[in-house]
């Protein structure tokens, strides 16, 4: 996987002089870092790092901000090998230009990896210049020389020069080969690893306009596009003439839209057909929206139901799936073994919310379309827009702009294609905002699902074979985005007896990816499951976990094949992670029962490592207070700033349990839950306390975006079942009789 | 129809129909942006602006009802951004991806008017109607207590 390589031969920095002195250092990529592009190196010189004369070190953040803080870890690993003098950095954020800058987008956890060694190197390439430059200067050799907050210092003359003042003999010499430029040893790092605030703190608390949502542009005018309530449904007819009657209404047309009938749905399914009403002001079009008659052509197709389809899920459960993976004789295992359980978990559809709404801003002026978005997949937002309006990608350029919230939502770029489409019709620049019922109703949600599980311990209570059936949404082995789960994942590959199989049915409906997609629900099933096990078996679920995760996946099956690549689960830092949050918690200690429970549970994704403890409190009415949660996590040798990395699990864990009572359903198509308080959405009320801890191990380091979310489902549901003796099978809790208090 | 308003400590005039929301008269006609759109259904408390002293969502707020009372919205918070809120948002890092955070900074400010050292309830109560989808709650509980010079023990509650 080359994704998180260091830079090589292939790359090449580019120093450059500046206009007005000074320089600036660039990278070359072969953009090797994505795997839809040639692996031809595209010899764009760019700017990472510019050093004008009067000092000023402006660094550029490659990265889409959805909250994840990358504006400013990025800029700290470039500033943390050049040495740079921090308060004084100027942070600028990138255009979208992968060519020039590399992966701009933001998923997966993925930024992290990627920039790790890339983004140290640039920063080390732009020091290396600036010694060699000092070197020159005071005619002494460059291993005499030091750096530190912006200067280089020969310690054996007391002479020191600052970077603006080598910055322009620096623009004069070649830049170094990647391969070349030494690293710091962790233990030199000054910036990296302390507690930092965002840098654009002091820009949010003060109201600064920074969001897509808060673009200006002269001339701008406003919309909204009123969409169906059935995906897939067309306009047939709307009174589009007496909305141009309205106040500040200055277009309003109908687009045709471009959807295929899907029984599964592609993750971007193309545009929607709907009414564009474009005004002066958003409110006016929002206003006039209100007047709007429209009569639907509705699909043809199915459309989903959720009552049908939790009874659909139950028939299919009963017939033959798909088979993931199967290893030794389940059937005689479970038949053989000294205690069984059976179980039936089910979890709903979600959507995402994010606070800022989506919508995005197009002009279309001289034949090119400019945009501004906050999109987490910026790349394929252009491709979209440019294949949707038949322009060329070199025609749509993009402003990136901070993102009110991503969680996956905004890796899905339709509202950008949405509005470019509407700006090619009007000679002015456009801003488009969803409503809030817009940004519900045309989610991608996460799929729900219903698992079957069956499994057996033998009489010293040992796991020795274990039964799956998932069931969701496609057709055959083709599921709908976001709702498989692969044939390696845990515990596959590491029960001597097993089958795991899949059985879906169509969902004509959109589906997406939701932070720790996957896991954000398998994670919940599996470690529950395995808590019922322990229980089953007689022994503590601490140690019932650990000796199934401690063991090797079996040769030859699809997890072992994952040895050697980032995907596959290292079974001693995950028992590790365990071990530890037992630890601090004081698992050993922790007495169970009357209304009041301690749960606790694992889980290994996007590369990093998390153990949670749960302890809550129960009443009789079924109302849960999570009181605190215990979080240990591994995500290699370095945090970049444990302040954003922290807040990345604070923020995981609190949205894991809110996931825990928030739900979709359908009815006739329709989603029935359209106002933002039928969402049910964690309250600060219901937020308990965060404690985390870190295990370093000798890995570079990896994402936090998404990991620490999955384990706190079960670890709140299995202290659920601590405190009251109930098991929590089906989300949201409501329908296990439950809620959050 | 035309409307002098008194922001921030300045007077505005706007022309614009009476039951538009004082949300977007701020955000559309007077480009004060940092009052945030999050539901229009009075759900989510990002466009909690400060009315006569009162935190009101302002996306409910006809701008016709206003008349002559004071709005005080994030931008006017503090000269130099230097309310104690606005120090120990920054010193705590509590935005993740900063949407919500006028919302809750205004509805933390008339909390702190009239409850100088408020409990943790007392936080959650008068906190609970302002989302935070990143979650940030753990920070807030603890932003809040530093600004009434009460710092809470890492970790929140
Ligand atoms: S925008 Fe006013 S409460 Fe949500
Ligand atoms: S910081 Fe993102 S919604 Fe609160």
């Amino acid at each position: 996987m080359s994704l998180t390589q260091p830079l090589s031969r292939r790359d090449f920095f580019q120093l450059s002089a500046l206009a007005g002195g000074g320089f600036a250092l660039g990278l070359s990529l072969p953009v090797r870092a994505f795997a839809q592009m040639p692996e031809a190196p595209i010899l764009t010189p760019s700017a990472f790092v510019q050093i004008a004369p009067d000092g000023v070190i402006t660094i550029v953040a490659r990265g889409a901000e959805i909250g994840q803080g990358i504006r400013t870890s990025l800029p700290l690993l470039i500033a943390e090998e050049l040495d740079a003098d921090w308060e004084r950095v100027k942070v600028e954020q990138a255009h979208f230009d992968e060519a020039k800058f590399g992966p701009q987008w933001a998923g997966g956890s993925m930024t992290t990896p990627v920039s790790w060694n890339p983004m140290r190197q640039v920063g080390a390439a732009a020091r290396a210049v600036l010694v060699q430059a000092a070197a020159n200067r005071l005619k002494v050799p460059v291993g005499e020389l030091t750096t530190s907050k912006s200067r280089v210092t020969h310690a054996a003359s007391g002479r020191s020069l600052t970077y603006g003042e080598l910055a322009n003999d620096a623009a004069k010499l070649p830049a170094p080969n990647p391969t070349t430029v030494k690293l710091k040893d962790p233990k030199e790092y000054v910036l990296l690893g302390k507690r930092r605030p965002g840098r654009d703190n002091g820009a949010i608390v003060t109201g600064k306009p920074l969001f897509a949502i808060d673009v200006k542009l002269p001339g701008m005018l406003h919309a909204v596009f009123y969409k169906p309530m059935v995906f897939g449904a067309r306009v047939k007819t709307a009174n589009t003439d007496e909305i141009l009657k309205l106040p500040g209404i200055r277009y309003c047309f109908v687009i045709a839209g471009a959807i295929q009938p899907s029984a599964v749905v592609p993750e971007e399914p193309g545009l929607s057909s709907g009414v564009a009403i474009v005004a002066d002001h958003w409110y006016q079009a929002q206003r006039a929206r209100r007047q709007l008659k429209v009569e639907w052509e509705m699909p043809e197709h199915p459309v989903p139901n959720s009552e049908d389809m939790e009874k659909r899920a139950h028939e299919l459960a009963a017939q033959p799936g798909d088979v993931l993976h199967a290893q030794g004789d389940v059937v005689k295992a479970l038949a053989g073994a000294a205690k069984t359980v059976e179980a039936v978990y089910s979890y709903p559809f979600l959507a995402h919310n994010t606070l800022e709404p989506q919508g995005a801003t197009a002009w279309f002026h001289d034949g090119k379309m400019e945009m501004w978005t906050g999109s987490q997949m910026p790349g394929g937002g252009r491709t979209m827009v440019a294949k949707a309006l038949g322009l060329a990608e070199a025609d749509v350029s993009l402003h990136m702009l901070r993102a009110g919230g991503g969680f996956g939502r905004r890796l899905m770029n339709e509202n950008m294609v949405e509005v470019a489409t509407i700006a090619k019709q009007v000679p002015a620049p456009v801003k488009l905002i969803w409503s809030r019922e817009d940004d519900i109703v045309g989610d991608c949600f996460r799929a729900g699902g219903t698992q079957f599980l069956k499994a057996g311990v033998d009489s010293s209570g040992a796991l020795v074979a274990w039964q799956h059936r998932l069931v969701t949404f496609g057709e055959g082995k083709k599921y709908a985005p976001g709702a498989d789960i692969d044939a390696s994942e845990f515990p596959s590959g590491r029960i001597p007896n097993f089958e795991f199989a899949s059985s879906t049915q169509p969902l004509w409906q959109r589906t997406g990816w939701l932070r720790a997609p996957g896991s954000n629900a398998h994670a919940w099933v599996v470690n529950s499951f395995l808590d019922e096990l322990a229980h089953a078996a007689g022994i503590d679920p601490l140690e019932f976990q650990l000796s199934v995760i401690q063991r090797e996946a079996t040769p030859g099956t699809p997890a072992a094949k994952l040895a050697g690549t980032p995907d596959w689960l290292n079974g001693k830092r995950l028992a590790d992670v365990l071990r530890k949050v037992a630890e601090v918690s004081d698992w050993k200690n922790r007495k169970s029962g009357n209304g009041h429970g301690f749960g606790i549970a694992c889980h290994f994704c996007h590369l990093g490592y998390f153990a949670e403890v749960a302890e809550v409190k129960v009443d009789d009415s079924g109302a849960i207070w999570v009181e605190k949660v215990w979080a240990v996590g591994d995500v290699g040798r370095q945090l970049i700033n444990p302040s954003a990395g922290e807040a990345q699990v604070e923020g995981s864990i609190l949205e894991g349990i809110s996931h825990m009572q928030q739900e979709i359903t359908f009815e006739d198509g329709q989603v029935k839950q359209t106002m933002l308080a039928q969402q049910q959405l964690l309250r600060i009320r219901q937020a308990p306390k965060v404690e985390i801890h870190w295990i370093t191990t000798d890995y570079d380091p990896t994402g936090l975006g998404e990991p620490a979310l999955p384990p706190v489902l079960p670890a709140v549901a299995n202290a659920v079942f601590a405190a009251t003796g109930k098991r929590i099978r089906t989300l949201p809790l409501a329908r296990s009789g439950f809620k959050l208090a | 129809m035309s409307l002098s308003l008194h922001i921030n400590k300045e007077v505005h005039t706007v022309d614009a129909a009476p039951e538009t929301p004082l949300l977007w008269v701020l955000r559309d006609y007077l480009g004060m942006v940092g009052t945030k759109f999050g539901c229009g259904q009075g759900a989510c408390g990002a466009c909690t602006v400060l009315l006569d002293g009162r935190p009101v969502r302002s996306c409910l707020t006809p701008v016709s009802a206003v008349g002559d009372q004071p709005i005080v919205t994030i931008e006017g918070l503090s000269l130099h951004g230097d309310h104690p809120l606005q120090k120990a948002w920054d010193a705590m890092d509590v935005p993740q991806c900063g949407y919500c955070q006028a919302g809750q900074i205004m509805t933390a400010a008339a909390l702190l008017e009239n409850t100088p050292h408020p409990t943790d309830e007392d936080i959650d109560s008068a906190m609970s109607g302002v989302l935070c989808r990143c979650a940030t709650y753990v920070r807030i509980r603890a932003a809040i207590h530093e600004a009434a010079g009460q710092p809470a023990a890492k970790g929140g509650k």
